[in-house]
């Protein structure tokens, strides 16, 4: 036990859940500070899921201005025009979100999460980032690194019927329960930047094909300085091209990423499909409760859900 | 996802949702954010506290209204140019018969119990309406298509039975601490405070039943000057002194179990004799709120009291039902929800517990067992609506070839959490969607017709409002609109036994059952037969070719909880979850299919070697020249996988 009892208010309130996870679970997430930058459809859910759960805090991080187009798989907002006209979406989704649970304090920060320094990030224990460039990801991990505290580090991508979220727990220590003898268990995560580094070639075999498929266009988007989802099929030339190219580099058969699946994902564009958010953000939202309560075994380190086969999968790539 | 000819299917299709509960939450915004225009949803419920940390379209100032209303005023602020039609009712009312059904492209149940799931099951048969079913409890889920003449239908399946103990167990050999407070709550608690005129086996059989029995009248019935204390403390050496010495006098049970240790007052509280009551000042005068725990300073819900404090609360609790809360005694019945009525069964299961050696429980454990409390998740629940929603547009699409069942794991299964699976065919001796007829051996000189219509017509084939032919004659029939001569010639029917009916049922009688409102009838073979077990045929009567499994078949006190409460015990995948009720089950399968599933899983991947499975199509989309990975198959058997599943 650490820390205060939890109130009869939060107990009544969190009652179900308690259930679930336990008590020391629920007074460890009403500690806990997450940063959330990037509202796509996914981290919209996962917000409301994780506000719902009880965190201590969530702080919020989008300054673009409220569209049709950023509101597609978004129900974080209020119904007259009149009242978004020129707040960001940041500020939107926050005050929705407050509405869910009066005993989470929701804020807005403005700014690009790649310019802010180290410091900043020590203020959390969680931080999910969604929707900006591989290389703002990448830093804003290894800044999460840095920090002496462990800081968790999560990254979701939707794109329309598919979608990855990656994770990065550094050394995670966890209670196992396994038939009532709990254990303590440890495990290592590689960086964003380690785990795509690890050659092709020597991952298992059965590794599923949106892995490759992700990495081709996570890539190209790099390469032409574009933001996830700022692609089209008049980019299919090229990208087979890269793919073509990053598969002879890897030494790894072409059959492993396959033209249909990379065709879907340039058609997708930025479309995001919202019961694959749902899913992907409920998942994000479990994944990140492990996390901060210690309690239940936490995925590693990649997971993928494709509405093409319906499975939810996890890859464990890492050495 | 959002293709064309997709989006078409979305926007003109009309979705009947059947609760706005944890699932139907999620669902409603799933649906109304995927693009779908015409959506009516039915809840009879009412908002709780306790919904608000995962029903999140719903806040603290609307508890007490109506889920489907709240629910559609909430989504409407996000899109609020769609259609959403609420109705604050029991989809069981007969507004929703086959017709309403049949206005419906596609069916989304969102649940929490089986009897409801039965119905809308049978509903959708009758209207030809696919069905989407679903389920959650804690971190698992699971999603089924059902859809006639192509899938199984959701009664094709055994579904576990409530979860019920022999009598015996509760009354006199306790090994558990559910059986405690089974004990507590349906013995004690109703003998004490709930209706005097009913049943109840509180008194221990012993050799001189007659005795105990005369013993216990007195015991319990409290004359009006009695003082209050003295009531409690004869209550406590009653129950958890002298029945324990007088079970003790029955060796044989004792010779291979643990002997109780009988427990009185004077030993527990030597110094409370003295009378010392609570500190009445700290309790407000509401009654909802009378608590022994907080007049005796107790605070934290999640503590384990010790036996000397589980006997104080004990004697609190009863003294404050016969002080603040007289004129509800005697038609009283357990509720969750009274927090009087929790702290008393707490207390008195933990004292029972003491007296058999089985471990205490705290407030909040016993509370959750006692009200079979669902673990529910919000994460989950929006997994799962998600899940829902990309059935339903294949559904829509008639997009049969890849319809999925999915389970949604805790642990993972060959790496997937998310674990789809081709649905199976209709089982041919289903009673509800094909024309099986089933069994039913009874004593036809001794059972009465109202005996045959609640055990078997009620409880087992779940009808609401049935008609019962023998041939063409009418036997019994339920309806408001009855002629009074009728009505009475049925209720007269009632009480005869089945071979004295003026058409009588005896061996070979074939009886037609129907539920007009389900629009759902099958046939029963009556066959006569003179005795039945009492611990384990308890109805004396049995029915066969009837899917309900029946893992346990002794006699069975029913916890009666606020909803059908159901043993869920997924192997491997949880150990937290006993007792689950609700929202999670209905699932009903995912027990049996579940585990069959891991097994099979284990034995797939043991001698699967890829071959067999051709016989499954890989889903269209997935471009796959690699021996499969992107189908999960069940049966490592190529023929059984033929016959089984979905071509
Ligand atoms: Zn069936």
């Amino acid at each position: 036990m650490d820390g205060e009892e939890l109130t009869a208010q939060e107990t009544a309130l969190y009652d179900r859940q308690i259930r679930v996870w336990g008590a020391d679970a629920q007074r460890r997430l009403s500690k806990s500070h997450i940063l959330v930058s990037g509202l796509s459809g996914i981290s919209v859910e996962f917000c409301k899921n994780i506000v719902l759960a009880g965190v201590g805090s969530l702080t919020l991080m989008d300054d673009r201005p409220v569209t049709d187009d950023v509101l597609q798989a978004n129900f974080l907002f209020p119904p007259l025009e009149s009242e978004y006209v020129g707040r960001s979406l940041g500020e939107l989704c926050c005050e929705s979100l407050k509405d869910f649970n009066p005993m989470v304090c929701v804020s807005v920060v403005k700014g690009d999460v790649a310019q802010f320094d180290g410091e900043f990030f020590d203020k959390f224990d969680a931080v999910v980032v969604s929707g900006c460039s591989f290389n703002t990801k990448k830093a804003v991990n290894e800044k999460c690194r840095k920090q002496s505290k462990r800081i968790a580090f999560f990254a979701v991508e939707c794109r329309d019927s598919c979608g990855e979220i990656f994770v990065d727990l550094q050394n995670h220590s966890y209670m196992q329960k396994n038939s009532n003898v709990a254990a303590e268990c440890l495990l290592s995560y590689p960086s964003l930047e380690e785990a795509i580094m690890i050659p092709w070639k020597g991952l298992p075999r059965r590794v599923t094909k949106l892995y490759f498929a992700m990495r081709v266009i996570e890539k190209f988007e790099l390469l032409k300085e574009r933001n996830p989802g700022e692609i089209s099929m008049f980019d299919l030339p090229d990208v087979l091209k890269l793919s073509k190219e990053l598969c002879e580099a890897q030494s790894l058969s072409e059959s492993h990423i396959s033209v249909a699946l990379l065709e879907r994902l340039l058609a997708a564009g930025r479309r995001e499909c919202p019961p694959v958010c749902a899913v992907l953000g409920g998942f994000l939202g479990q994944e990140v409760i492990k996390a901060l309560s210690g309690k239940g075994d936490p995925l590693k380190n990649f997971f993928y859900f494709d509405t093409a086969d319906g499975k939810g999968v996890i890859e464990d790539i890492s050495n | 996802m959002a293709s064309e000819p997709q989006l078409e299917a979305v926007k003109g299709a009309k979705v009947l949702m059947v609760g706005a509960g944890g699932i139907g939450c999620e669902l409603l915004k799933t649906l109304a954010l995927s693009g779908f225009q015409d959506i009516h949803i039915i809840d009879m419920d009412t908002i709780e506290v306790s919904n608000l940390n995962r029903q999140f379209l719903f806040r603290q100032c609307h508890v007490g209204q109506s889920k489907a209303k709240v629910a559609r005023d909430a989504v409407l602020r996000f899109r609020p140019h769609i259609n959403i039609t609420p109705y604050h009712a029991n989809v069981k009312d007969p507004e929703f018969n086959v017709d309403f059904f049949k206005q419906f492209n596609v069916v989304l149940n969102g649940l929490d119990n089986l009897d409801a799931r039965r119905h809308v099951n049978r509903l959708c048969l009758a209207a030809e309406v696919p069905l989407v079913e679903s389920g959650t409890t804690g971190f698992l889920g699971q999603v089924t298509v059902h859809v006639k003449g192509k899938t199984e239908c959701y009664e094709c399946q055994p579904k576990p039975i409530p979860k019920t103990y022999p009598i015996c167990t509760i009354t006199s050999t306790p090994s558990k601490f559910v059986h405690c407070i089974v004990w507590a709550k349906d013995l004690l608690f109703a003998k004490l405070f709930g209706d005097k005129n009913q049943d109840n086996d509180l008194n221990v059989h012993s050799g001189d039943a007659d005795n105990a029995s005369r013993h216990m009248e007195d015991v319990f019935d409290r004359s009006v000057d009695e003082d209050l204390e003295k009531y409690g403390q004869k209550i406590y050496d009653h129950v958890f002194g002298y029945n324990i010495e007088i079970a003790l006098t029955n060796e044989e049970t004792w010779r291979n179990r643990r002997k109780p240790t009988p427990i009185y007052i004077k030993d527990v509280l030597p110094d409370n004799l003295s009378g010392q009551n609570g500190n009445l000042e700290n309790c407000t005068t509401e009654e909802s709120a009378v608590s022994a725990m907080s007049s005796l300073g107790f605070k934290n819900s999640q503590d384990v009291w010790s036996l000397a404090e589980s006997s104080k609360i004990f004697l609190e609790a009863l003294r404050l039902f016969f002080e603040k809360r007289h004129k509800d005694i005697g038609n009283l019945t357990f509720d969750k929800d009274d927090q009087l009525a929790v702290e008393f069964v707490t207390a008195a299961a933990n004292i029972r517990a003491s007296s058999f050696g089985i471990p205490l429980h705290s407030l909040f454990e016993a509370k959750g067992i006692a009200g079979n409390i669902v673990h529910a998740v919000a994460t989950t629940n929006a997994i799962i609506a998600g899940l829902i929603v990309i059935e339903a547009i294949k559904v829509l699409k008639d997009d049969y070839k890849n319809y999925r069942m999915t389970y949604c794991l805790e642990h993972p299964t060959r790496k997937m959490l998310l674990m789809p699976v081709v649905p199976f065919e209709a089982n041919k001796s289903c009673y509800v969607c094909s024309e099986t007829p089933l069994l039913l051996e009874i004593n036809t000189h001794s059972s009465k017709l109202r005996d045959f219509i609640e055990k078997i017509v009620k409880n087992k084939l779940g009808m609401s409002s049935p008609l019962i032919m023998h041939g063409s004659t009418l036997i019994y029939e339920v309806g408001d609109d009855l002629e009074e001569d009728v009505a009475a010639n049925y209720s007269l029917n009632l009480d005869k036994v089945l071979a004295e009916l003026p058409t009588p049922v005896t061996s070979g009688t074939i009886l037609t059952i129907e539920d007009l409102q389900q629009e759902f009838s099958c046939n029963i073979n009556i066959k006569h037969r003179e005795d039945f077990d009492e611990e384990n045929e308890p109805d004396g009567m049995v029915l066969s070719g009837w899917t309900m499994a029946s893992t346990e078949k002794d006699n069975r006190i029913m916890s009666n909880g606020e909803s059908t409460s159901t043993a869920l015990e997924m192997q491997g995948n949880t150990d937290d979850i006993e007792i689950t009720a609700g929202e999670p089950i209905g699932l009903g399968g995912i027990k049996r299919k579940h585990s069959e599933t891991s097994e099979r899983l284990e034995e797939a991947s043991l001698t699967h070697t890829g071959s067999s499975s051709a016989n499954q199509a890989p889903p269209e989309d997935v471009d796959d020249n690699e021996e499969e990975d992107d189908l999960v198959l069940l049966d490592n058997d190529p023929e059984i996988g033929k016959k089984k599943r979905l071509k």
